[in-house]
């Protein structure tokens, strides 16, 4: 289910991400200040909206597992605030590059917007962390959404605090786009659909490649469970491989619970119709 | 739920006059901090943004510690079961737990205040007090707010005193700041003229206090499921 569109979905962003690098190098205008500098925007200002976006989305789909329950909402915050947090890192290193050649330094206190960004990173820095510090799949998801719902919510308290603080030196050009020349908006408007849409398809990626692994562990494990012995499996309700196989097996079991069980379940009745799944 | 979070907040308050295992930690902390920053700084007196500064750092690491220990007792020695197995609200925990961290960075600062006066602080404290008051107690909703639940998060995992800082002091920045900017004013060498601490520094406070009191509140129940 997960893998549907996939394929679509990478080559619109391969074409997009071309369309958007021609539109930034040959189409849009240099900038009359800063002159080819001023060419970072295209890049560091669309992967700073994303990854903000991405931060706060990954706490509404954490809300979303809270109220539903169903661990796919997780797996989903999860995968949505990994990606997220490597579009930021991207964002820092952009935005030191485009401080370093208009101010002259590589970090600048002064700039609300980049040390809102620093804080907000520090504070996502420690999501993976947590997850994985905690070994039960079940708490490890809620305590995960927890967090995600604080830290979705503290990404805006923090801006605004950062930015009262400090006076005003960045670019404006975030609520301006209309105040840009029409080519210089329409090569923004393209490389923040072009970064979305790259934004999109690791996720999906991510997701696929879990969800995937996650049923090959439950096909694995079923095909374990056949060759095991029929009174063994009858007498107790342990999965089948717990029983069948060693050390490696014996983790399986608790680690898939973690991992879309919906899907896994699902996915269990179809291998057993196409017979021996051919693993 | 005032009852049960009354008879929460009694044990918890008993249960730190028996053991002292936060406040007085916390204190004595504090105190060796300014040490610290006395030499670090190879300062004999401070004020203004310094002073403003260092007093919220130490206010704040200080606190850290006992936010590691909120919740430990519960964790290890079964508190936690034991909540659960009362047909009470589970909001009375984070409430009860919320009041007594208050309570211990209210005692915290009663010591810790007077001794930055005498240790560092260069300006006379007097003038700056009824705003100083002000101020921490504004962020010290904050902190115990925050602090309850980043504590709740960390106690049962595996690096429990390694994540509480991480997960605590990012979270805690508006409040540095806020905190910092109302004070530094107060502090500062000609103090006398200055009214009060800046009302938006305040207001900021007081907004990062309700948003964030209200989504712990909010989501402290989801911790406490098994």
């Amino acid at each position: 289910m997960y893998g549907k569109g996939l394929r679509a979905l990478s080559i619109a962003t391969v074409l997009a991400m071309a369309t958007a690098l021609a539109l930034d190098f040959f189409y849009a205008p240099l900038e009359a200040e800063q002159g080819f500098l001023q060419k970072i925007f295209y890049v560091h200002v669309p992967l700073a909206i994303i990854a903000l976006c991405g931060f706060v989305l990954g706490g509404l789909l954490a809300i979303q597992h809270l109220r539903t329950r169903d661990p796919r909402w997780d797996m989903r915050s999860y995968v949505v605030i990994h990606t997220s947090l490597i579009f930021a890192v991207g964002t820092l290193i952009s935005g030191s590059i485009w401080a370093k050649g208009s101010w002259g330094h590589w970090w600048v206190w002064s700039e609300p917007t980049l040390v809102s960004f620093l804080i907000v990173f520090l504070l996502y820095a420690t999501y993976q962390p947590l997850r994985f510090a905690i070994e039960d799949p079940e708490r490890q998801a809620r305590y995960a959404s927890v967090f995600a719902i604080t830290a979705g919510a503290f990404v805006p308290m923090n801006f605004i605090a950062v930015r009262m603080s400090t006076a005003y030196l960045h670019p404006r050009v975030l609520g301006s786009t209309s105040n840009l020349p029409a080519p210089m908006a329409l090569t923004f408007l393209v490389s923040l659909l072009a970064l979305s849409l790259l934004f999109a398809t690791l996720c999906k990626y991510e997701l696929t490649a879990k969800h995937t692994r996650a049923q090959a562990r439950a096909l694995r494990r079923k095909l374990a469970g056949e060759g095991a012995s029929a009174p063994a499996r009858t007498r107790t309700s342990v999965p089948a491989g717990a029983l069948a196989g060693g050390a490696p097996q014996h983790a399986a079991p608790t680690r898939a619970a973690g991992a879309p069980a919906g899907a896994a379940r699902a996915a269990a009745p179809s291998a057993g119709a196409a017979g021996r799944p051919a693993l | 739920m005032s009852r049960t979070v009354g008879a929460l907040l009694r044990k918890e308050l008993l249960v730190e006059l028996r053991t002292l295992e936060s406040v007085p930690g916390m204190s004595l902390f504090a105190l060796s901090t300014f040490v610290v920053f006395h030499f670090a700084l190879n300062r004999s007196s401070v004020e203004g943004d310094e002073a403003a500064g260092i007093l919220w750092v130490t206010l704040l690491f200080a606190a850290m510690l006992g936010v590691n220990r909120l919740f430990v007792a519960d964790a290890e020695e079964g508190g936690f079961d034991g909540f659960l197995l009362a047909p009470v609200d589970r909001s009375a925990l984070f409430v009860a737990k919320a009041l007594a961290l208050l309570a211990y960075l209210l005692v915290l600062e009663l010591v810790a205040v007077p001794a930055f006066a005498l240790l560092l602080l260069g300006p006379p404290l007097w003038p700056a007090l009824p705003g100083l008051a002000a101020t921490l107690a504004l962020g010290d909703v904050g902190v115990a707010a925050i602090g309850t639940l980043v504590a709740a998060l960390a106690v049962r995992t595996r690096a429990r005193d390694l994540l509480g800082p991480l997960l605590a002091l990012p979270l805690f920045v508006p409040i540095v700041i806020g905190g910092a900017r109302a004070v530094e004013p107060l502090l500062g060498a000609h103090a006398g003229g200055v009214a009060g601490p800046p009302i938006r520094w305040l207001a900021t406070l007081a907004v990062y206090d309700l948003i964030f009191g209200l989504i712990a509140y909010a989501v402290f129940d989801f911790l406490l499921e098994d």
